[in-house]
């Protein structure tokens, strides 16, 4: 017995260990790539490189000019320049961004947190209702609730998030005044640790809310049709005819198995989220990456657009990696096939 | 002809239709609609909805909002058709020649297909088209670039099952070029889900496009719905007609299209429309 639990164990670890060499490779391969892509953008915009780098400002001065063309190697011929550039990625320098008179990564650093927790926040709630409304619907197919949330998430699907998240704005904060409409936290208020956190928690509830939304409506129809999936299948009927509850056989049975593709979508939508952070902060002044990202575009900072395009891609894969690992946690069969 | 009559059944799918073909109209008839140039002003600022010859009311440099979304509805439908053109294009050759030759090249062509769909793909785009510059043909050009790999995806899936029938096999046999053999045996007998998801991705791109003007990266001599909500969203308080209604047209549209292309789905691919009734 406890030999085939170590095997069971040693056969685990290493498709662990090989899922995460895996992942590892292709981290490395998309920041290549990315950073690869980021030094063509550069030499494709308008304008001399060491101009672009340095944003663009008219009157850039020949001394910093020439400075920047001696760092990035501007006058070397182009595979020599991609290797001075990746080098400088590797070792994390980012650039500098002459438009904020600071390094990108720490201003990159400085606004991540805010992003983090909005992005991971809507994914969870869009993870968890969606998950949860599409169950009910399921399990109801057919019935009027069921047919209300088809509806709704037909439209909630054809919405641009910044729109939705303008409507709520308008709705819980110019005409009902429930919610703040703008910023991370009440400025030039004195508050205690505690109401610091609540005062947090109300701003982030309309950004979330429209910026999940629209993946809840993805996760809901997935889920939905999942699930009517699973009913028909012989181990439900097997478990209804040992006599378990409704709730037991949704629960232990159903859902373990219909949430399997949910997963695997919210892994692709990844990227989605992020992109969709970009507009979310921007409606809601909220201090991340996205509202950066809005900025360095306006004015043009290429090093600063360049240093989140890499910053956010790092991101989706990471979420990536995330729900590989659920998917992994989740799925039923998983732990049979190591056993085998 | 058969099956043109079943989508004329298909309820949710003439739903979209008729709601599509309004969008359409309106965007041909803008000119006869609204004679003015939708930048000019034509009344006083603020107007809200139901004014004097304001229909939607006004905004905050006294352009008719009505005229605005008319002219939008030009904009957002050729940019969702073009660039889903633009997507197609490299999608299906992408996927074509990875599900023809398999192997090695599919492997290639695979792994750049994912790493699109790992990078943001809405970044990208503003990143394309804050690089090449906020004309037409780049914001085509940028919502095509990030909008083909399930396009691509999806054909090599086709492409890969039918590789292998008889007739593709005879017509490679009768030592027909590869291209040939793509184009005259295997693709018209992938189209139909290429049609759909296609259908879909002229939705996609009409809500990337509004994203993108909205953050002020749209071409900026064309009107549009998401450049007039990103101008207006900072007067919402006093004025929730200039970025309601405009955002209405998006979702309308965006829907319809949608709608269109389940209904496309259940008559082009009869097969999964019946198992999906059947449960």
């Amino acid at each position: 017995m406890r030999a085939l639990a170590l095997s069971i164990t040693g056969s685990r670890g290493v498709a662990i260990a090989i899922a995460i060499a895996q992942w590892l490779v292709r981290f490395v391969a998309v920041v290549l790539v990315i950073a690869t892509f980021n030094f063509v953008l550069v030499h494709a915009a308008p304008g001399d490189p060491a101009q672009v780098m340095a944003g663009q400002s008219g009157s850039a001065d020949e001394q910093m000019l020439a400075q920047l063309r001696a760092e990035y190697g501007l006058d070397k011929p182009y595979p020599v320049q991609l290797a001075i550039y990746l080098k400088r990625i590797v070792t994390l320098d980012l650039g500098y961004s002459y438009r904020q008179q600071r390094s990108v990564l720490s201003l990159i650093a400085e606004r991540l947190p805010a992003t983090l927790l909005l992005t991971c926040s809507a994914f969870l709630l869009s993870l968890v209702a969606g998950v949860s409304l599409g169950t009910l619907a399921g399990v109801r197919a057919g019935k009027w609730s069921d047919t209300a949330l088809t509806i709704i998430s037909l439209f909630l699907y054809a919405m641009p998030v910044f729109w939705l998240g303008l409507m709520l704005v308008l709705l819980f904060s110019v005409k009902l005044d429930w919610l703040p409409a703008f910023g991370y936290v009440s400025i030039g208020v004195p508050m205690t640790p505690f109401e610091r956190v609540v005062d947090i928690a109300a701003h982030m509830v309309l950004p979330v809310v429209s910026l999940g939304s629209v993946l809840m409506a993805i996760y809901a129809r997935l889920m939905r049709s999942a699930i009517i999936d699973v009913a028909h299948q012989d181990f439900i009927k097997t478990a209804r005819a040992k006599g378990l509850k409704r709730g037991q056989i949704i629960f232990r049975h159903m859902l373990r198995n219909a949430v399997l593709p949910v997963v695997t979508v919210a892994g692709m939508q990844a990227g989605t989220l992020v992109g969709g952070s970009v507009v979310i902060e921007t409606v809601f002044a909220w201090p991340g990456l996205g509202r950066l990202t809005f900025d360095s575009v306006l004015q043009r900072d290429y090093p600063l657009m360049l240093g989140i395009f890499l910053v956010m891609s790092v991101i989706v894969i990471v979420l990536n990696f995330l729900t590989d690992t659920i998917y992994r946690i989740v799925d039923p069969r998983v732990s049979l096939r190591a056993a085998s | 002809m058969e099956r043109l009559k079943t989508f004329l059944r298909h309820p949710t799918g003439m739903i979209g239709l008729v709601i599509l073909m309004a969008v359409v109209v309106l965007a041909v008839l803008a000119p006869t609609l609204f004679p003015d140039d939708p930048w000019e002003m034509v009344a006083a600022p603020f107007q809200p909805p139901a004014s004097e010859g304001l229909p939607l009311g006004s905004d905050m440099l006294g352009r008719s909002v009505a005229a605005g979304i008319a002219y939008g509805a030009r904009v957002s439908l050729t940019i969702g058709v073009a660039s889903t053109l633009a997507a197609l294009c490299i999608g299906v050759t992408i996927g074509a020649i990875a599900g023809y030759f398999g192997g090695k090249v599919d492997d290639l062509m695979m792994r750049i297909t994912e790493l699109f769909q790992t990078i943001p793909g809405f970044v990208l785009a503003i990143l394309l088209v804050a690089t090449i510059g906020p004309t037409l043909t780049n914001v085509i050009i940028s919502i095509g670039a990030v909008s083909w790999p399930p396009l691509a995806r999806l054909t090599r899936a086709e492409f890969m099952r039918l590789r292998g029938r008889e007739f593709v096999q005879a017509a490679v046999c009768q030592g027909q070029a590869p291209m040939v053999v793509a184009l005259r045996h295997i693709l018209p007998n992938a189209i139909s889900p290429i049609i759909v998801t296609g259908s879909l991705t002229i939705a996609t791109a009409i809500l990337i496009e509004s994203a993108l003007s909205f953050m002020g990266l749209g071409d900026p001599n064309l009107m549009s719905w998401g450049l007039m909500i990103g101008a207006s969203r900072t007067v919402i308080r006093q004025a929730w007609w200039m970025s309601m209604f405009p955002g209405i047209a998006i979702v309308l549209t965006v829907l319809a299209i949608n709608l269109v292309g389940e209904g496309l789905n259940d008559t082009l691919n009869p097969r999964i429309s019946r198992k999906a009734r059947k449960a």
